[in-house]
């Protein structure tokens, strides 16, 4: 074989492998637009020529729906903020300074991520129970706000190190205040690891599951992933387009999201080690 | 421990005169806890909602907690009676087997098919690569919740369209079959969802790593006559080793604990003790049946379990975290 007709064989492959792996992702949002008797109907219509949004709209109007998406907004919010806001002093303290436990810490940072969520549920219920923080907002945040600390730190420590030391110095011979060398010159070089990192703490809380699951009882209380986790359930005949719809509806922020921070956080996330 | 580490901000203190040593021994006190004041915040939650269950994970382990303790917030102490329940279990051991079997299939098929199609991505034109890259981050992207009642909907036995697909293929008649009929499809296509959705971390990672490959050290090799084969199997591999080892390390501890997926793919109905894993299995056991003493005793066997799977990659882990 020549050179050229391997490069045309492993296009072939690597075109092959692309149509297999998004398949789900693209059979999702036709479901979601596709009228009802296409749906349902034994041979799959392949690409409707007659788009609609009634799925969309029988979604929307699912028990629940906007009450746990407000929940969700409200959870996601007020973690990032306050995980960022520790996050980021953290992430200081371990770029900025050698201190005693320093090595510690980082142990302890990297080994609380390697600890799977599904072996922590029955302590955190039965804590979190004792405190009165079961089936209320409240609870759920803070869980999220730990689970999501190991990776912001970790993240944000490497875009607290690539800052050139030079402009520090100089700010600091300027005669800034070392507040003032902080404020002036870390604080806008880290903004974009900041963001990036938050973002990456909205996907996470955003797509979890198990916690809310457990902590959270009343359907009112819920989150927007467990709210779809129940919709296959509601009915003895599975309305398999408002189902997709209402897929299509939860993964939006998400996917939007990590599509705009993906670049940014790539070799962090090897570092950091996070998978949804 | 030598490193370019203090930096500008302890530039200041270096400034000492013997005059003002009183002053600035109490600034130094002030200086050396900033550090632990930076960490505070993180340690208090840390201990709340981490450490602190943990310990009561423990003590729990060690408890009749059913509902009645839970609403009196007080268990009653039976010694190691929760572990010797479990161990005298048949179920615990089929599930430790079945959790032990399907963690071995799903982390080597993921790292095989993922290092496979990195390797692929180094031979495709720029533009299928893009391509191809683009879908594995779209793919990465999808929450593992809507992926579930995605691949729920292709695979249902009435009008899924991968019934069709394969009956459509010849590749045998698939008309109504039914993948979550035995315990050995369910998990199947439990573990066909999970390597499609942990492929792209794979595989970003692995490309990576192969775009280091210096390309003089390939060159060189070449010139002193290395075939194809040779130069990927002396220069490639060990390159690639550090970083396929730390992903296998860290898919065996995320596969072992795995719950999402199971649960929610096989049904929540429909999970029992013929298609239970760890996940699943503590979860049925611990909360659903409110026996938390006996869940506790579960849960902590299968932390110790990952524990000791995943020293390896902590301790890799640290070893960059004090280089940097």
């Amino acid at each position: 074989m020549s050179g050229r007709t391997r490069r045309l064989v492993w296009n072939g492959v690597g075109l092959l492998l692309f149509v297999v792996l998004v398949f789900p992702v693209y059979w999702m949002i036709s479901t979601a637009f596709k009228p009802e008797d296409q749906v349902n109907s034994l041979t799959p219509t392949w690409l409707s020529l007659r788009p609609t949004i009634s799925h969309f709209r029988d979604a929307m109007h699912a028990p629940f729906f906007w009450n746990d998406l407000v929940n969700t907004v409200i959870i996601v919010g007020v973690t990032v903020v306050i995980a960022m806001t520790l996050a980021f002093l953290a992430s200081v303290a371990v770029a900025k300074y050698r201190f005693t436990g320093r090595k510690l810490f980082i142990v302890l940072i990297i080994g609380i991520q390697m600890i799977p969520g599904a072996g922590l549920i029955i302590p955190l219920y039965v804590v979190l129970a004792r405190y009165h923080q079961v089936n209320v907002l409240s609870g759920v945040i803070i869980v999220y706000i730990t689970a999501v600390l190991p990776f912001s730190i970790w993240t944000l420590r490497g875009f607290i190190l690539g800052i050139p030391k030079d402009l520090e110095e100089a700010a600091m011979v300027d005669g800034s205040t070392r507040l003032g060398a902080f404020v002036r010159i870390l604080l806008p070089l880290v903004a974009p690891g900041l963001v990036a990192t938050s973002v990456f703490a909205f996907i996470t809380t955003w797509n979890e599951y198990i916690f809310a699951r457990i902590l959270l009882n009343d359907q009112s209380k819920q989150t927007l992933t467990v709210w779809l986790s129940y919709f296959l359930g509601t009915s003895r005949h599975t309305d398999w387009g408002a189902l997709m719809a209402g897929s299509t509806l939860t993964a939006i922020p998400a996917v939007v999201f990590f599509l705009l921070v993906q670049r940014k956080i790539a070799f962090g996330l090897t570092a950091g080690a996070v998978r949804g | 421990m030598r490193s370019p580490l203090p930096d500008g901000m302890s530039l200041a203190a270096e400034a000492s005169g013997p005059r003002r040593r009183r002053h600035l021994t109490w600034g130094r006190v002030a200086r050396g806890s900033v550090p632990y004041g930076l960490i505070l915040p993180v340690l208090l939650i840390v201990g709340a909602i981490l450490a602190y269950p943990l310990y009561s994970l423990v003590r729990l382990a060690f408890q009749r907690y059913g509902l009645s303790e839970l609403i009196a917030h007080k268990g009653i102490s039976v010694g190691t009676k929760n572990f010797s329940s479990i161990l005298h279990d048949q179920v615990f051991w089929h599930v430790l087997l079945r959790t032990v079997v399907f963690t071995i299939a799903n982390v080597g098929l993921t790292m095989v098919l993922g290092t496979l199609v990195a390797l692929l991505l180094v031979r495709l034109s720029t533009w299928v690569r893009v391509v191809l890259t683009s879908g594995l981050i779209l793919v990465w992207s999808v929450p593992v919740v809507v992926a579930v009642q995605v691949w729920y909907w292709m695979t249902n036995y009435q009008n899924g369209v991968l019934n069709f697909t394969l009956t459509k293929l010849g590749l045998g008649d698939f008309f109504h079959h039914d993948w979550y009929g035995t315990t050995f499809s369910q998990l199947g296509i439990v573990t066909a969802m999970i390597v499609w959705g942990a492929l792209p971390f794979v595989v970003v990672t692995v490309y990576a790593a192969l775009s280091q490959v210096p390309r003089e050290l390939v060159e060189a090799a070449e010139i002193d006559g290395a075939g194809s084969v040779r130069v990927f199997r002396d220069v490639t591999v060990p390159i690639l080793t550090p970083v396929l080892l730390i992903l296998t390390s860290l898919s065996i501890i995320w596969d072992f604990g795995v719950f999402t997926q199971p649960y929610l793919l096989i049904g929540q109905a429909h999970t029992g003790p013929s298609n239970e894993l760890m996940g699943t299995y503590l979860f049925e056991e611990g909360y659903l049946k409110t026996d938390f003493g006996r869940g506790a005793a579960i849960s902590l066997v299968m932390l110790v379990v990952v524990a000791i799977l995943s020293v390896f990659y902590v301790r890799k882990m640290v070893r960059m975290g004090d280089a940097a």
